[in-house]
């Protein structure tokens, strides 16, 4: 079996006096779409965060392309090849369209071919190219979000719940565009709740239930599952829609 | 999908303000009157730009309430006091040129000697306190202090006089308005000086990463960039564009004290308050709205100049309580 893009192996973190993860291990594979569910407050986002560097793990070690990354520095992390899109998007209001993706590009310059493949995804982007992006309507904002960790190839893309608080046709867009990525390997871990976007795009999936992952396996046999969902998750994977 | 999304409307409102004030004074005094007070305010307000730019920068990208930025003021006015004092002969001269050339090094040696001084403190204290406004506003006010104890070790407890350069002294006449030279010395350096932090600001990857830190530091590093390093970079350069404006205001006051950068601290406040944080333009227009009050109620009502800049910022906070032109979110 291929060792995982990432790894994370009995993972703990503090944020204060309060103890979040409680030992978490996940395997994200290289080269498919890793879905990490469970109820609010499970630890999803911690995770996410802790990969990144962004909260310091205390306990545990993490794992990246074979290279121990739990004690680096978050802009070492992301140099890496792990881009980061947060729940709250971390668009730059004050700033253009273009001066957003210009500053996720590395050389300070794009690769207009790989520009040309984001605009194909989100094509409303190019029409928005000179506007603030405080402008942008929330779905506008999520696709940006993902034009930025994507606008460079990287080797693992960490998406942090895309489709909250948006409007179901803006959503069943963004499902398309990240099915496309999908299409070209690109490793990525997503946090999600909606079930359709879960089924359609996990390969595999991970759940978390207070700080530590309880469930791991296809993502498919888990959305074949009722009774599997509703002991892991409280309800079936239905009712998240 | 919603490409037809309505642009939300520019807020035109915080870019009438200035104009408005231009306007309205207007009336209230004989034109030339007006043109000599206004001059003077914009001279002041350019003054007080370089002394506060760097301060918004600082407050808005690395969320430091630095008291102490007043000790870089001070410095760059005994600074003032050294080189123009060692440069007596081209400041006495009758050259223009010599003059300019005079203060030029003033200028240029303030601005080294605050942005080392700016280094040092950033790498001594302010990083030991990062995250911790108490911690901050304590050590800074220390640091305000101890300078002024090290510039009266250094320079004396006695105010000092500073040579103004002799052809600066005097007036130019435009119709019935006499204008000050220093003072357009002061107009064009402070519109020089914003020009150039506007440019780094808006058309360099530098500039695009400050703007960017000021609104969200933890994306900024989360896309592969050591914040810490711009917070060095933009510090010691928030440090030297008030050492250049404690050379400007200890030359215009020709005299300089220990005291002189606390004395200004409040007004740098204000600026900074006014213009919202993290907003370079935002702190040069609220400079010269703060330098053209303070000129024109100086004149209409003097019993109200000393008030008039509290004022202003009250009625600024009433309007919009983030400033004329917001940016950071702190």
């Amino acid at each position: 079996m291929p060792e995982p893009l990432l790894d994370l192996a009995g993972v703990h973190t503090h944020i204060g006096r309060y103890h979040i993860l409680h030992g978490v291990d996940l395997a994200v594979p290289e080269g498919g779409v890793t879905m990490l569910l469970g109820r609010n407050g499970a630890g999803k986002t911690t995770t996410l965060r802790t990969i990144m560097g962004l909260w310091r793990a205390s306990a545990g070690r993490i794992r990246f392309d074979g290279a121990d990354i739990t004690a680096a520095a978050t802009p070492d992390i992301a140099r890496r090849g792990i881009a980061y899109v947060p729940e709250a998007m971390g668009i730059f209001t004050g700033l253009t369209v273009r001066e957003n993706m210009l500053l996720a590009a590395t050389t300070g310059r794009f690769d207009v071919a790989r520009l040309d493949a984001v605009f194909a995804l989100f094509p409303v982007l190019k029409v928005k190219w000179h506007d603030a992006a405080g402008g942008l309507s929330g779905g506008q904002k999520q696709m940006l979000a993902i034009s930025r960790a994507i606008v460079e190839e990287r080797r693992l893309l960490i998406i942090d719940e895309p489709t909250k608080g948006l409007a179901p046709a803006v959503i069943a867009h963004l499902i398309d565009g990240l099915a496309a990525l999908k299409e070209t390997r690109t490793t990525i871990l997503l946090v999600e709740q909606n079930f359709h976007m879960a089924r359609s795009l996990g390969d595999t999936v991970a759940v978390m239930d207070d700080g530590r992952v309880v469930h791991t396996g296809a993502m498919a046999a888990l959305a074949a599952d009722e009774a599997l969902q509703s002991r892991l998750l409280g309800l079936s994977l239905a009712a998240h829609q | 999908m919603s490409e037809t999304t309505p642009r939300p409307p520019r807020d035109w409102a915080p870019w009438l303000v200035l104009p408005a004030v231009l306007l309205v004074t207007l009336p209230l005094m004989s034109f030339s009157t007006w043109i000599t007070l206004t001059v003077a305010g914009a001279a002041m307000g350019m003054m007080l730009f370089l002394m506060a730019s760097g301060l918004t920068l600082v407050f808005g990208l690395m969320d430091v309430l630095n008291f102490a930025h007043g000790a870089f003021v001070t410095v760059g006015a005994y600074i003032a006091v050294s080189v123009l004092g060692r440069l007596t002969g081209w400041a006495g001269s009758d050259s223009v040129l010599l003059n300019l050339a005079a203060l030029g090094i003033a200028v240029l040696s303030g601005a080294i000697a605050t942005g080392g001084v700016g280094w040092f403190v950033e790498r001594t204290i302010i990083r030991r306190v990062y995250g911790s406004h108490l911690q901050q506003i304590l050590i800074t006010m220390g640091g305000l202090i101890v300078t002024a104890q090290i510039v009266i070790a250094l320079w004396g407890a006695q105010p000092l006089l500073v040579p103004k350069p002799a052809m600066l002294r005097g007036s130019l006449l435009l119709g019935a308005s006499a204008i000050e030279s220093y003072r357009l010395v002061a107009v064009a350096l402070g519109l020089l000086l914003y020009a150039a932090v506007h440019t780094v600001l808006n058309r360099t990857r530098i500039g695009l990463l400050v703007r960017a830190g000021v609104e969200n530091r933890e994306m900024v590093e989360a896309m592969g960039f050591r914040i810490h390093r711009l917070f060095i970079g933009v510090f010691v350069a928030g440090a030297a564009l008030a050492g250049i404006g404690g050379v400007m205001w200890g030359v215009y006051q020709e005299i300089v004290t220990a005291t002189i950068g606390d004395e200004m601290t409040v007004l740098i406040f204000i600026v900074v308050i006014i213009g919202g944080l993290g907003s370079i333009t935002g702190c040069f227009q609220a400079a010269i709205l703060v330098g053209l009050t303070a000129n024109y109620v100086g004149y209409l009502t003097p019993k109200l100049a000393l008030g008039s800049n509290i004022a202003l910022m009250v009625i600024i906070l009433l309007w919009r309580p983030r400033g004329l032109f917001p940016v950071a979110k702190q």
